[in-house]
């Protein structure tokens, strides 16, 4: 209460919200920055920034430019001249980068829904201290973040159980990660239990109150679990090298290994690229793109509760 | 003035909302008395019996069923399934693979012997371990450099903004990672490409096997230090401002501001993922080595990880392949419980409680 009215107090001589990119006026005790500290602070953050986005830019603008330009580049292109999509029209009318890109959008949404289910529903159930043999439970899922089956018995056991060549072997032996239920689970815990009891008074069970109650109070979560969760289905690719042998089954990111990392002819659209209209090199940065856009559209969305995500989980018996 | 008050009773403002969360976190189930739902009050429960406890309890199960199973099938089953490293696995024995396994005949620890006797092996191992203290040494300090450095920007949009763009790259598969790589210091990349343009050619760090321990741990931080700032600057949100006010009343600068306040309170952040770090020592990016074994060569890129997948899934030797993978499981979980004994002898937390 008293928080909320010295902050009132605080902004009324100004009205105006503090514009995001002005500093917050400095307590009287800290001293004033000096020039040069400010300047190496900048460059320092400067160029850490620029490492990351520099080659990002380097591959989108390739992607976008004609064969021309790259020839003139003699390859990559830093500053752009004119912008064309052909790559990306060359890649989305059909073949095989287009199907790649349904299959790891089909298995990443799926997949996703999948795993938050069963995370979220275990997390729940595990919530409730006191429960039966919550204890038990929870110390089977503890043991195995710290050892680890090993890659030689899981395979063999996804063979026999028939999940070769199917999707199935793409979602099923890493659906659920132990870490990311543990967060969802101390949140859970978090959520006041006075609201829950009241819930049970008025009559409702625990499906309901977590649909009703636990789950929008964890909106916030939710969204980066989820959000880890689909940037895994996303990303994976070695399960599908060594459970999928079918080529056309395969997902993005490992079309992305044969065209890219090793140079190889796209299957079903080479004519262009053939006959001179649209450069190889193009192509290559495009299918890139397409990897990496939906992840950076999507991760700054959730990015202000990412503290939240990787903190309240922590270890706990 | 004033300025010191807010946070201040903002923070204890926050206090009370917090509570429950704490006890919840206590999960003592005989000796504490809370606001737990009457039902589950962990004083009656000792006097409930069983099946009511389980009647009263089933949703809750049930709900964390899937989950379990998919645990039991997925990790406990492989686990037993390590069996086959004490065997001469034939996996065409059988119709099924799984019922191989009862067929398949006994070694004892034939191929512990081989493994040991196989200077691959010992190359891996060394692999590993170049990889995993180049890591530590040139990847841990940065997040917590760069923790340092974003903290003490106090605008919020740039902090912001700088924030966004380091936490990007760890959402790149490393594929994604490996290929953007490429571009730049590989043979057809930006730098290879300057270079021809003014007459040096034959410039490829990605082919280059003496210089590539630099690479793999240069793409590790490209993607992930500044993932690893998230957790420090948390810790030097959680440091109250009047610690600062007292020091600098005492007439402490900046860097002994830095050095006696700010470092030891990410002291049992460090410790902890240093704990961390140790105990997984033997993984060391394994989809970002097996990318660039082709390109790089086996003696350069070959780890613990990559040494199974190579003699199981390409050799089909499943047991020899079996046999490494637990001994890399059984020496990594020695590790993680010794880092935890020294991280509690230290007067840290470490991964579990004591």
């Amino acid at each position: 209460m008293t928080a909320v009215l010295d902050k009132q107090a605080d902004e009324r001589p100004a009205p105006k919200k503090p514009s995001p990119w002005a500093a917050p006026p400095r307590p009287v005790w800290e001293e004033e920055p000096s020039r040069a500290g400010l300047a190496s602070k900048g460059l320092v953050l400067g160029i850490a920034c620029l490492a990351i986005l520099f080659p990002l830019w380097v591959v989108i603008v390739t992607s976008l430019q004609s064969k021309k330009t790259i020839d003139e580049a003699g390859g990559l292109v830093v500053i752009p001249k004119g912008i064309t999509f052909v790559a990306y029209q060359e890649l989305l009318s059909g073949g095989q980068v287009q199907r790649a890109a349904l299959v790891s959008i089909g298995v990443t949404v799926v997949g996703t829904l999948f795993s938050m289910t069963v995370s979220v529903l275990c997390a729940y159930g595990l919530s409730r201290s006191g429960s039966l043999g919550h204890r038990w439970i929870l110390m089977t899922l503890l043991a195995t973040m710290f050892f680890g089956a090993g890659l030689i018995p899981t395979y063999l056991l996804v063979q026999a159980l028939g999940l070769t060549d199917t999707y199935l072997a793409l979602i099923l032996p890493s659906a659920v990660s132990v870490f990311n239920i543990l967060v969802l689970r101390s949140f859970f815990m978090g959520i006041s239990q006075e609201l829950i009891d009241s819930a049970r008074i008025d009559g409702a069970g625990d499906w309901r109150i977590l649909w009703k109650i636990v789950m929008p109070l964890s909106r916030a979560v939710l969204a980066v679990i989820a959000l880890f969760y689909a940037v895994g289905y996303w990303s994976a690719w070695f399960n599908a090298s060594i459970y999928l042998t079918d080529q056309d089954m395969m997902p993005l990111q490992n079309v992305m290994i044969q065209l890219v990392q090793k140079q190889e002819r796209p299957v079903g659209l080479a004519a262009q690229v053939n006959t001179g209209q649209l450069s190889s090199l193009a192509l290559q940065m495009a299918v890139m793109v397409m990897a990496l856009l939906p992840v950076a559209v999507l991760s700054p969305f959730v990015q202000k509760h990412f503290r939240k995500g990787m903190l309240t989980g922590a270890v706990k018996g | 003035m004033s300025h010191n008050t807010v946070p201040r009773s903002a923070g204890e403002a926050k206090n009370p909302a917090r509570t429950p969360a704490a006890s919840g976190d206590g999960d003592g189930e005989g000796e504490r008395k809370g606001t737990r739902a009457r039902s589950r009050d962990p004083k009656r429960a000792g006097r409930l019996s069983l099946r009511l406890r389980f009647r009263r309890d089933r949703t809750l199960l049930l709900m964390a069923l899937p989950a379990v199973l998919l645990l039991l099938v997925f990790n406990y089953i492989p686990i037993l399934g390590n069996v086959v490293a004490f065997q001469e696995y034939d996996p065409y024995l059988s119709e099924n693979g799984f019922v191989a396994i009862f067929q398949s005949p006994w070694v004892g620890f034939e191929q512990f012997e081989r493994i040991f006797a196989d200077s691959a092996f010992w190359h891996a191992v060394q692999n590993t371990f170049v990889l995993f203290f180049l890591q530590l040494v040139l990847f841990f300090p940065v997040p917590i450099l760069l923790a340092l450095l974003i903290n003490s920007v106090v605008r919020p949009r740039v902090r912001a903004i700088a924030q966004a763009v380091m936490y990007l790259p760890h959402f790149f598969s490393w594929v994604l990672v490996v290929t953007v790589f490429m571009q730049i210091f590989g043979g057809a990349g930006i730098i290879a490409q300057t270079l021809r343009q003014h007459g040096i050619e034959g410039f490829d760090l990605m082919t280059n096997p003496d210089t590539f321990k630099y690479l793999v741990t240069a793409e590790t931080i490209w993607k992930d230090a500044g993932w690893g700032i998230i957790v420090f600057l948390a810790a030097l949100s959680s440091v109250s401002d009047d610690l600062y006010e007292a020091a600098a009343m005492d007439g402490a600068g900046r860097w002994r501001r830095l050095w006696h306040i700010t470092l030891p309170a990410l002291r049992p952040v460090i410790a902890l993922l240093l704990v961390l770090r140790v105990g997984d020592a033997l993984t060391v990016g394994f989809e970002q080595l097996l990318l660039q074994r082709q390109a790089v060569g086996v003696d350069a890129s070959d780890v613990l990880d990559t040494y199974v997948w190579w003699n199981g899934i390409r050799n089909q030797d499943f047991s020899y392949a079996a046999a490494a993978g637990l001994i890399k499981g059984v020496v990594g979980l020695a590790l993680v419980l010794t880092a935890n004994k020294v991280a509690h002898l230290m007067g840290e937390q470490g991964v579990y409680k004591k």
